[in-house]
This record gives C-alpha cells, sequence and structure tokens, in this order.
C-alpha cells in the first residue's frame, strides 16, 4: 500500500511537470501570436498591398517588400528544389550504404543547421562582391542555398519511405533505373517531396539575415532582379528600429503578414502529409 | 543418413531433360546428399528445357544460400519449388530474372542456361531479360497510378502503340488475368484502391501483358485469402498453356494441386525433382518423404 501511494505521487509530480513545461512552451507561442495580431491587426490594410514603403512621416504601405519577398522566394525555390531532389535521389536510389553518401549527409546536415548569417556572408562574399552591387539574384541565391539541405533530407527520407518491393515489381518489368525513380518511386513519393518545398519555402520567407547582406532593401518598387530589392524581412527589421510611429506600425503589419504565411505554409504541408497517409 | 550412391558423381542425372545431353564429364547435380534423382521420366515426354540451372551458387555477402543448385525447367509446365523458410526456394526463383542485382551485396555463380545463352552473363541486357521472364512478387505491388497506367506502363516501356491498339493489350492482359470483368469500368481508378486479391491480378496481368516467355511467382497467393487463392491456382492452370512458369510455394496442397514438376530445397540445397505427382506420393528420399507429409519443416 505504502509503495501504492508512493507510486502515485511519483505519478503526479511528473504529470504537473509535464504540463507545467508544455504550458511554458505554448505560451510563449501563443504570447507572440497574440502580440503580432493585436499590434499588427489594426494597421492591416489595402493600402498595405497598393503602395509603397513610404519615408517617414509619409503614408504608404508594403506592396514593393512583399512584391520582393515573393519573388525572391519564388527564385529561390525554383533554384533550390531541383538541386535538393536531385541529391536526396542520389542518397535514396543511387548510393546507399556507401562512403560518399555518408559524407554528403553529414554535411548536408551540418547546412542544414548552419546559422543564415554564415549563408548571407559567403554569399556576400562570393557574388555581391564581386558584382559589385547588392541585387535580388544575390538574394535568390541566398534563399536558394537554405532551401537545398531541407529539400535534400525530406527527398531522402521520403524515397527511403518506398518499399523496396515496388522497386522490384518495377526493375522485374524491365524498367531503367532512372525510370523507376522518376515514374514510380517519385510517383508514390510525390506528396512527401511537395511537403519538403513547403517546409523549405516557409523556412526562407522568414528568412532576414542572408537578404540583409544580399538583396539589402529599396524604398521604392522594383523588378530589376540587378539591383537591390524590397523584402518582407529586411523592411521589418528596418522600420522596427526605427524612431518613426507609422513605420513601427507597418513593421507590425509586415510581421503579422509573414507569420500568417508561414502558418499556412506549414499546415498545408501537415495536411498534404497526413492526406497521403491516410491514402497508403 | 543416405548411403553412398554407386552411381558416379559426374554420371547423367535424371535433371538433365532428354533433349539436354550433360557436358562431358562435368559435374551436373551435386547435391552432398549423393544419390541421384529418380529418372523416371527420362523420355517419358519429351518437352523442351526452357531454362537449365547448373552448379548454381548463391552468395548474401559470405553466406552461401545455395550450395550448388542443378535442374531443368520445362517450357508450358509449371515447376514448383517448394521447402521450410530459409531453404533458398526464393533466393533461385530471384536469380532466373537477376532481380537480386539491385542488391550489391548480392551474388551468384554458376550457369543458368535460357534461350542458348548464360543468363548470369554481366553483358546481358537485364532489362531486356526481364522483359522476357517476367515475376510477380508476395505482396501485391500496384504501381502508384491507375488500373489502366499499371498495365500501360510495362508496355509503354518496349512498345509504340497506338491508343486503341493499347487499349485492346490492356484489356486482353486482364482478361488473362481473370480481373477485366472486375475492373472494366474503373480502369481510370487508382491500383491501390483494389483488394489485395485483385492486386495480385493486377500484377499478373501486368507482367503478362509484356507476353513473356517465363512467369516467375514468388509465393503469389502467401498474402490472399481462400477464394483469391483459388483464383489465382486457377489462373495458373490457365496461363501454363502459354508460359513457363515455376512458383515458390509455402503451401504444399497448393504445390500438389498447381505444379507438373515439383523441386524439394532444403538448407540451399536440392534435395528432390520430379513430378509433382511422384514428389508427393513417391519419393525416393526420406527427407522429402518426411517434409510432403508434414513431419518436418
Amino acid at each position: 500500500m505504502d509503495l501504492y501511494v508512493r507510486r502515485r505521487i511519483a505519478n503526479l509530480v511528473i504529470l504537473s511537470l509535464s504540463i507545467f513545461a508544455t504550458v511554458i512552451g505554448l505560451a510563449w507561442l501563443a504570447a507572440i501570436l497574440w502580440t503580432l495580431v493585436a499590434n499588427g491587426v489594426s494597421s492591416l490594410s489595402l493600402t498595405l498591398f497598393t503602395a509603397s514603403t513610404p519615408p517617414p512621416g509619409g503614408q504608404g504601405g508594403l506592396i514593393n517588400a512583399i512584391y520582393g519577398s515573393v519573388v525572391m522566394t519564388l527564385i529561390g525555390t525554383l533554384i533550390g528544389t531541383p538541386v535538393g531532389i536531385l541529391a536526396g535521389t542520389f542518397l535514396a536510389e543511387y548510393s546507399r550504404n556507401s562512403r560518399l553518401a555518408d559524407v554528403v549527409r553529414f554535411i548536408n546536415d551540418i547546412l542544414l543547421s548552419a546559422p543564415s548569417i554564415i549563408v548571407g556572408l559567403f554569399v556576400y562574399a562570393v557574388f555581391v562582391v564581386r558584382m559589385g552591387h547588392f541585387s535580388a539574384w544575390a538574394g535568390a541565391v541566398a534563399l536558394a542555398i537554405l532551401v537545398i539541405p531541407v529539400v535534400l533530407r525530406t527527398t531522402e527520407d521520403m524515397l527511403n519511405l518506398i518499399p523496396d518491393a515496388l522497386r522490384e515489381a518495377a526493375a522485374a518489368l524491365g524498367t531503367p533505373k532512372w525510370q523507376i525513380v522518376t515514374m514510380i518511386c517519385y510517383r508514390a513519393a510525390v506528396q512527401g517531396l511537395l511537403t519538403g518545398v513547403m517546409l523549405a519555402v516557409a523556412r526562407i520567407s522568414g528568412e532576414t539575415a542572408p537578404l540583409l547582406f544580399t538583396a539589402l532593401n529599396n524604398q521604392f518598387m522594383s523588378t530589376d532582379l540587378n539591383t537591390p530589392m524590397a523584402n518582407l524581412p529586411v523592411v521589418i527589421f528596418q522600420f522596427a528600429m526605427s524612431p518613426y510611429r507609422d513605420w513601427q506600425t507597418l513593421a507590425w503589419a509586415g510581421a503579422l503578414l509573414i507569420t500568417i504565411v508561414i502558418l499556412v505554409l506549414n499546415i498545408s504541408a501537415r495536411v498534404i502529409a497526413n492526406w497521403s497517409r491516410v491514402k497508403q | 543418413m543416405m548411403s553412398e550412391s554407386p552411381v558416379p558423381a559426374y554420371a547423367p542425372r535424371a535433371v538433365n531433360g532428354s533433349d539436354t545431353p550433360p557436358p562431358g564429364g562435368r559435374p551436373v547435380l551435386r547435391t552432398t546428399i549423393g544419390t541421384t534423382s529418380t529418372p523416371q521420366q527420362i523420355g517419358k515426354q519429351a518437352m523442351a528445357t526452357k531454362i537449365e540451372i547448373k552448379d548454381l551458387r548463391f552468395y548474401y555477402k559470405k553466406y552461401e544460400a545455395l550450395k550448388g543448385i542443378s535442374l531443368p525447367i520445362y517450357d508450358k509446365r509449371v515447376t514448383a519449388f517448394i521447402g521450410p523458410s530459409g531453404c533458398g526456394k526464393s533466393t533461385l526463383l530471384r536469380v532466373l530474372n537477376r532481380i537480386y542485382q539491385l542488391y550489391p551485396d548480392q551474388r551468384a555463380s554458376g550457369e543458368v542456361r535460357f534461350d542458348g545463352r548464360n543468363l548470369l552473363d554481366p553483358k546481358l541486357d537485364l532489362n531486356l531479360l526481364r522483359a522476357k521472364i517476367g515475376m510477380v512478387f508476395q505482396k501485391p505491388t500496384p504501381f502508384p497510378m491507375s488500373i489502366y497506367e499499371n498495365i500501360a506502363f510495362g508496355i509503354r516501356l518496349y512498345e509504340k502503340l497506338p491508343q486503341s491498339e493499347m487499349d485492346g493489350r490492356i484489356e486482353q492482359a486482364l482478361r488473362r488475368a481473370a480481373l477485366w470483368d472486375e475492373v472494366k469500368d474503373k480502369l481510370k481508378q487508382s491500383g491501390l484502391g483494389l483488394s489485395g486479391g485483385q492486386q495480385q491480378r493486377l500484377c499478373i496481368a501486368r507482367a503478362v501483358a509484356l507476353e513473356p516467355e517465363v512467369l516467375l511467382l514468388d509465393e503469389p497467393a502467401s498474402a490472399l485469402d481462400p477464394i483469391s487463392t483459388l483464383k489465382i491456382e486457377e489462373l495458373i492452370s490457365e496461363l501454363k498453356s502459354d508460359y513457363c512458369i515455376v512458383i515458390v510455394t509455402h503451401n504444399m496442397q497448393q504445390a500438389a494441386r498447381a505444379a507438373d514438376y515439383t523441386a524439394f530445397m532444403y538448407l540451399g540445397e536440392l534435395i528432390e525433382f520430379d513430378e509433382t505427382q511422384i514428389i508427393f506420393t513417391n519419393p525416393s528420399k526420406k527427407q522429402t518423404e518426411d517434409y510432403v507429409t508434414g513431419r518436418f519443416g
């Protein structure tokens, strides 16, 4: 009986500690979201999507920053996704258990956890310095470098989930290896691959450091990829640090916008992943 | 357990079909059991040997899983490989289309003659070989695409057909696999939505659609319910008029029902190979008898 009581007490203590830790974790997240909504929602308006960033004291919106973010994220994803998918395919389909694969996987894991400011500095050194000026291209390249490890990792994981029986079945028909990969494995893993890409997009759409050194910022609407381009993270950084009240308000609106987009991307990635699991 | 046979090891064995003389002086069958199979079928039926396996050895890394297997596989007949788990029957089957080669640490040595060539020749075009030797696996493996595309996929690898001809080929394949009536109204639906038994017949249709010469079945019914199993067995007996069929099975009744010839294997060795009827009613080896009567295995 004594033992039983002690066990009950121990259980209660551990349970309370776990709940407490969970609440603390979630509370911060809730507080962040709440602060964003409280401060940002009042400044959400149509002009946000029609006007460019204003000079201090002026009226304006964020359209140039939104446009820049979308363009650079898009180009970064378009460059990074094929590289990541092909490299992940190499690891999962062509070089299982090989030394080279282990090395590539290890380096990729380092890249996956590398601070993004280092990627920014790298692109600054090899790209911006040589070109002599900041540019949207440089920003897109920095983002692409961040996309690669995420997509590579999910691609490898998703392809590894496909049973060898499916590859054997395709090979038994006399299917060449490249067609087994592209027509059977990719098709079986398509939702997983898509999830990886969406997670990568979610990751880079909020990155500030790599853009700070590459695309910098632009007060005006610019569609020229060879010039500096405005983007939400850097605008938020600059406006939030400024002493001007209206700039600070715009920074809140931008922060809320980014958060919503990332939230939507993450949730869709989750939904797509679940949907594929149900189907199988 | 068996007394040493008076027959010298290089003597012609029953396992050489009547149409294939043994290569001069070369030991053909090297079972460590030491005695020959009964030569009863020699001269009884003149059948074409489709595949001739000679002294086949197979290795998983260093482990020898097949220890010198020799046997013929006859055309337009069903040959069953039986034996307890781990005896090497699936391994033997997986040599016949060299599917084992997907895994770098598996290798085979010896000779497997097919169409006058050694099938183990590293220069052989594996994809062409596998188009001629189809395979159906233990678990149904439909591709993640529609029923129609599941079959069209294999055909497209080798032939460029106009739509109408392709439709005909797909219907023909599905009919041969006794699946047409069940799926003719939903050809555009995913193959993953079919029942296990239907999926397996889809896989057979997919293999048959390539019009192979040999069909390898690796425990094709072991994951299926009795009714689906029966359908697969009926299918096998219908298909054997056109193909050379090799089936691996755990189920001895299935071997007895479906196969013309049966090879009993144990621990990587071929213990006995003969007509199914003889294997099951009057085997020459004690081990075979013990296994088919359920006393061990």
